[in-house]
């Protein structure tokens, strides 16, 4: 009773501040209707407030190691995501195959520990260019040909690819879910909190990933191509950018990043199907939205609020909720800000 | 040094461009001047192979650059600066010139011809630091045209350099335009302002609707009636 009371009064509450926030010009010019508008909001304000600390209070330590689980999952969908913002930064195209190239990222990786035996952060490289061959291989037999197409096209041919690797991938590996050889199982201690192992090493390698993706694009020669093609791309043909190669290399980039998700999951989540790139995937396009698309930083931002909000709901309200939170979180932030978080608030510019 | 022989354009039904030829020689300034829509950008596009349907042949240096791509141009020596600016909003002054040397492998000439930039330019080394999104249309321009240079082009491709600007700022631009050519750089320039174009150039081609109607020394079209009438103003 009482967690869908409190979930109930915070969603009226988010609905009221949308509402309001959307029609800042009408709402201050009677003082009568903002006062009262102002009460109820902070009424319930105060009431879901109290809930969630109640909620909280009662296990401090529980929520805490379900908010910094929240962090490493929403990392993963960062690392996909940011496949997802810098493709569409550079060639303005939504790859929907791009959650295949995780499912590709995480067999290879399964292979590697398995028949290869390779040791885990061996497999995790293994998987991350394998993953980066099927995304660049993607790139030239799909999307390259259709560079001066329709967009539409372009969009429906990636759909159309998501279906094909998918179906390739039952046809490979068989419908049936394999099971990852556990790694990692050991408990780490952070004060009073104990932490997966798993979900550390996920974290971590995330976190390393995204820094290096960081220096790439800042300091190097190919990631300021890479910069200055989505910004200008006559401007940057202009300067002697070589436009095809520097497309390609960003399917390269993109792809390696969702290899790595791929395997990292795997060790989280030990199951693995052709058909898990969906979801993921789909949570990573909407987290690269909510941050603002073609913004890398906001990939991870939305990556992160994601996975957190994911994992609190799970926590707190119930798991039948897990999925829906993402586009709920969705809808509210683009009726708020329709270009993302961090999104430029300019009309797009073709 | 850039010679343009029968060039036809096309952009889906329209034939932008019919058959036209020009020739740059080195050290020279040419000018091309027309009104709007006459194809003036269409031909230094096409000179760069950024347009899709042409016909007809570009050599430069003696070699034939007709379907070289736009990456190998510009390696080649021919650099363009477009029109309406289009310097990369989101980088800095520095970073936008540190672009424009994209091709270039030798880092301390980078370095010195950046240093070159910025005394032709003061005002962008104090904005060094700023993004270019942020600059005013005139210190646009001067980016803009700084970093055609940093490439160390043999040919800089200028597109109406003065749009938009005040005119104590073209007369500016114009007498850098200057002496970049007296420091050895070839420079073909398309210009509205014919008064000024043909000021500073030593040969000038006269664009009307795709086709060249008039070409011949700079002085001598500048003097001339039907020049005076249509671009002069009178
Ligand atoms: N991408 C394009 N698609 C279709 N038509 C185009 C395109 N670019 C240019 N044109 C057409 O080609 C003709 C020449 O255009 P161009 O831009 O070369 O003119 P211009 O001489 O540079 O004019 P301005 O002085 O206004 O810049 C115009 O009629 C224009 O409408
Ligand atoms: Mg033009």
């Amino acid at each position: 009773m009482q967690p869908v009371f409190g979930f109930a009064l915070f969603a009226v509450f988010v609905a009221l501040i949308v509402v309001l926030a959307r029609n800042k010009k009408r709402f201050p010019a009677n003082p009568i209707s903002s006062f009262f508008f102002g009460f109820i909001i902070v009424l319930l304000a105060i009431g879901a407030a109290n809930y969630f600390m109640v909620a909280i209070s009662a296990n401090r330590l529980y929520f805490w190691q379900q908010t910094i689980y929240g962090v490493s999952l929403g990392s993963v969908y960062a690392l996909i995501a940011l496949g997802y913002t810098m493709v569409y930064g550079i060639v303005r195209l939504i790859n929907f195959a791009h959650g295949e190239i995780y499912m590709i990222g995480a067999y290879a990786g399964f292979f590697g520990v398995t028949s290869l035996g390779f040791p885990f952060y061996f497999a995790l490289i293994f998987a991350m260019l394998t993953a980066a061959l099927a995304g660049v291989i993607v790139e030239r037999i799909a999307y390259k040909p259709l560079r001066k197409a329709p967009r539409l096209a372009v969009l429906i041919t990636a759909i159309g690819m998501s279906l094909l690797l998918q179906n390739v991938g039952q046809k490979i590996f068989g419908s049936i879910p394999r099971s990852f050889p556990r790694q990692f199982t050991g408990l780490y201690r952070i004060g009073e909190i104990n932490l997966d192992q798993s979900r550390v090493i996920v974290f971590a390698v995330t976190f390393l990933l995204m820094v290096a993706l960081q220096y790439f694009v800042t300091f190097t020669k190919p990631g300021k191509a890479m910069r200055a093609v989505s910004q200008d791309r006559d401007a940057a043909q202009m300067v002697g950018v070589n436009v095809d190669r520097t497309i390609s290399l960003t399917f390269f980039v993109g792809s390696l990043l969702a290899g790595a998700a791929g395997i990292l999951v795997a060790i989280v989540f030990p199951q693995i199907r052709p058909t898990m790139g969906l979801m993921p995937g789909l949570k990573a396009f909407v987290a690269a939205v909510i941050g603002g698309i073609g913004i890398i930083p906001g990939a991870v931002l939305g990556g992160l609020i994601i996975g957190v909000s994911e994992n609190l709901v799970t926590a707190y309200i119930s798991s039948s909720w897990r999925d829906a939170i993402a586009f709920g979180l969705l809808i509210l932030i683009l009726l708020v800000k329709p270009s993302g978080i961090l999104g430029r608030n300019t009309r797009e510019k073709v | 040094m850039l010679k343009v022989t029968d060039l036809h354009v096309y952009y889906g039904g329209i034939h932008a461009i019919k058959g036209i030829s020009l020739s740059v020689k080195e050290g020279q300034i040419v000018s091309l001047i027309g009104a709007n829509g006459a194809g003036k950008s269409t031909c230094l596009n096409t000179i760069c192979n950024l347009v899709n349907n042409s016909k007809g042949k570009i050599s430069f240096l003696d070699r034939d650059i007709t379907s070289a791509p736009p990456h190998k141009i510009v390696k080649l020596g021919v650099a363009q600066v477009p029109e309406g600016r289009k310097v990369f909003p989101q980088m800095t002054v520095a970073e936008n010139l540190d672009m424009g040397a994209y091709v270039r492998k030798d880092k301390s000439g980078v370095r010195h011809d950046m240093g070159k930039v910025y005394k032709l330019f003061p005002r962008l080394l104090e904005r060094k630091n700023q993004l270019a999104g942020t600059l005013s249309g005139g210190e646009q321009q001067m980016l803009a045209i700084g970093r055609g240079l940093m490439a160390k082009p043999r040919i800089l491709l200028l597109d109406e350099p003065s749009m938009g600007l005040a005119p104590l700022l073209v007369r500016e631009i114009f007498s850098i335009i200057r002496e970049i050519n007296s420091l050895g750089t070839t420079i073909l320039l398309v210009e509205q302002n014919a008064n000024m174009a043909l000021s500073i150039a030593n040969y000038a081609y006269v664009l009307e609707t795709g086709r060249i109607v008039l070409e011949g020394e700079a002085k001598v079209l500048a003097a001339d009636e039907k020049v005076k009438a249509a671009y002069l103003g009178g």
